[in-house]
């Protein structure tokens, strides 16, 4: 039972982070059709800039340690939200028009572009954190929960929960909904919708490069090609929650997450990254569209 | 026009015969092997080509029918101590077969859902081999002991035998696949990718001839897959990784996605530069990510693109004999 708890809250916290990468496919996946490969990547420079932020310039002492990180989230998210505009004006613009392998391919070269470059000026080898965060354990439901993986999720679902009423009530979520739904429509009711995709690729590696920093905080390590394993599995929950759906995203973060953590424990660990892409090719055989998908316009 | 192709294609042939032919004279051991990876990866390309370029499927796990193949090869050598050579249909088999099967259920997906279910499967492949899947592929170690080919009573252990050995499969190879092209199978296969609903609409029947393209492709990647068990002796799981796929992928697409001549030009480009540019190990990989993105906005067809097929005077005048 406290196994099965632990891994259980572990799995919750994986999750999220899952989750908030989930959110920059899904959202790009909406409005422009297309894998964005290099996300994975924007999330490990947010890990990697974090790291480099944090040590030279120990907000945490002079500000104290809450307002410290959250002013170092925000340096991290909004620096890795310009390398996501960067991205998507040098590797997607010019390749809106042309047929989906050249976008595929495109993204795949930015995402190894990327990933070589952190290489080149970090080195090949692990990073590891500044011991920060207390490792202090709260009693939940009987059982010791350490606080920080309580933080994680709870910074992840407020994160979310904050994205998805700005995609539902504001006018530029409307924007975002209305040209991921039809852009030749919504460009007729006066809508930029390449506005809209400097937006997204705004927002979607904003809470990449957030959810880097909670890996690095929580987990201490990071290293230059940890994107693309944590990539996939976020698409996966993307996928499993149903793409382009935002609180899809969330769910299929946490449930792939928890699947995971216990399959991990309960089935084999030497395994634990084949559950994720088992999942992944049973949605798509079983139900293309997701969990929470809507319509499908298009037959895949 | 056509035969102005045809003429020069069969020089850049010939070319590339006597090349091969003459190399052991003048490059050293060193150089015989890059030839030789040269040989494997045009191998590789011109596979995962018939399921990528010619029928439009975008394959990115073409790695586990690779290992599927190595495997076969190093289980059946080591355990049964069956000759390498004879392991060739083996491979081929156990590897379509094992294609046909993980393709079945995914096949009908559209364009990069396929590509990331490929993904997702190549990485289960790399993954079992890992965990010794059946007890029987050695684990992250892998197999080693694999016995050297024999032809005709020669042995085949150094490397311009192994040029020899491994440059004439892909003498058949290309031969075949030119044919291929050419072939009812072929003209299917570039129908469904141009336009899949008007090739089920003229009969084609689209899920068969995907499935087929899949086995055809996985059988030449898993007897490519023998030559290389043979060649290093040693298999792992790393050498299967996703990376290998991409490392693919990207031969297809850069060289001319759907065009022979040119898939065989991004393989050996894809090898030989990174040989040439060894000053720069560090730095190759930054420069090869930003040509691909360089390369999709300006040239996206590939450096040596596919001719649609046209048919010639010739053609059509038997066709009108024959009636």
């Amino acid at each position: 039972m406290e196994q099965f708890f632990q891994q259980l809250t572990n799995g919750l916290a994986v999750g999220s982070i899952y989750a908030l990468i989930a959110l920059g496919y899904t959202m790009v996946y909406g409005v422009l059709r297309l894998i964005n490969f290099a996300h994975g990547d924007l999330f490990t420079y947010g890990a990697y800039l974090g790291m480099t932020l944090l040590t030279s310039f120990l907000l945490h002492d002079h500000l104290g340690l809450a307002l410290g990180l959250v002013v170092l989230a925000v340096m991290v998210m909004g620096l890795v939200a310009v390398i996501g505009v960067i991205l998507e004006r040098a590797a997607y613009r010019p390749l809106r028009e042309s047929p989906r392998l050249s976008a595929v391919v495109s993204a795949l070269g930015a995402s190894i572009f990327l990933q070589n470059a952190l290489m080149l000026v970090y080195g090949a080898r692990y990073q590891v954190y500044p011991d920060i965060l207390p490792q202090t354990t709260v009693s939940l439901l009987g059982q010791q929960v350490p606080v920080m993986r309580i933080a994680v999720v709870l910074v992840s679902v407020t994160i979310m929960a904050a994205l998805y009423l700005f995609v539902q009530k504001t006018k530029v979520g409307t924007a975002i909904r209305a040209a991921a739904i039809d852009q030749g429509a919504a460009r007729l009711m006066g809508i930029d919708v390449n506005k809209v995709v400097t937006i997204v690729f705004v927002i979607g590696p904003a809470l990449g490069g957030g959810a880097g920093l909670l890996v690095g905080l929580y987990y201490g390590q990071i290293s230059f090609t940890m994107g693309w394993i944590y990539g996939m599995k976020a698409f996966t929950a993307a996928i499993l929650g149903g793409i382009g759906n935002i609180p899809g995203a969330m769910v299929g973060g946490l449930l792939l997450g928890v699947v995971e953590a216990l399959g991990a424990a309960y089935v084999s660990f030497a395994w634990k990254d084949a559950f994720a892409f088992l999942v992944l090719i049973l949605i798509l055989i079983v139900r293309p569209s997701g969990l929470l998908g809507e319509r499908v316009a298009e037959k895949i | 026009m056509a035969a102005r192709t045809t003429t020069r294609l069969a020089i850049g042939y010939a070319l590339a015969v006597a090349f091969i032919a003459a190399a052991p004279l003048f490059l050293d051991a060193y150089w015989l092997d890059v030839l030789n990876s040269v040989g494997l990866y045009v191998l590789l390309a011109l596979s995962l080509n018939l399921i990528l370029g010619d029928a439009g499927l975008f394959n990115m796990g073409h790695a586990a029918f690779y290992a599927v193949g190595a495997y076969t090869t190093a289980i059946l050598s080591t355990r049964f101590q069956i000759p390498i050579l004879w392991t060739l249909p083996a491979s081929a088999v156990v590897a379509a077969l094992f294609a046909t099967l993980v393709a079945r259920p995914v096949v009908h997906l559209r364009g990069d859902y396929l590509l990331v279910v490929t993904i997702g499967l190549g990485e289960i492949v790399r993954i079992a081999l890992v965990n010794d899947v059946f007890g029987l592929t050695g684990g992250a170690n892998g197999i080693f002991g694999i016995a050297r080919p024999t032809v005709f009573g020669l042995k085949i252990r150094r490397p311009h035998e192994f040029l020899y050995l491994i440059w004439a499969f892909v003498a058949v190879t290309v031969l075949l696949f030119h044919r291929l092209e050419q072939s009812r199978f072929g003209r299917a296969l570039n129908y469904l990718r141009e336009d899949p609903v008007a090739a089920e609409g003229s009969g084609v029947n689209t899920a068969r001839y995907r499935l087929l393209a899949f086995a055809l492709g996985a059988a030449w990647a898993g007897m490519t897959g023998t030559l290389y068990a043979a060649k290093m002796t040693i298999i792992s799981p790393e050498s299967f990784g996703f990376w290998e796929s991409v490392v693919l992928f990207l031969m297809v697409i850069l060289g001319g996605s759907g065009s022979i001549p040119g898939v065989i030009l991004g393989a050996t480009l894809v090898v030989v530069l990174p040989e040439v540019f060894r000053g720069f190990a560090s730095a190759r990989m930054l420069v090869f990510g930003l040509v691909m993105m360089v390369m999709m906005v300006v040239r996206p067809q590939g450096l040596l693109a596919f001719r649609i097929l046209r048919f010639k005077e010739s053609d059509v005048r038997r066709a009108g004999a024959s009636q």
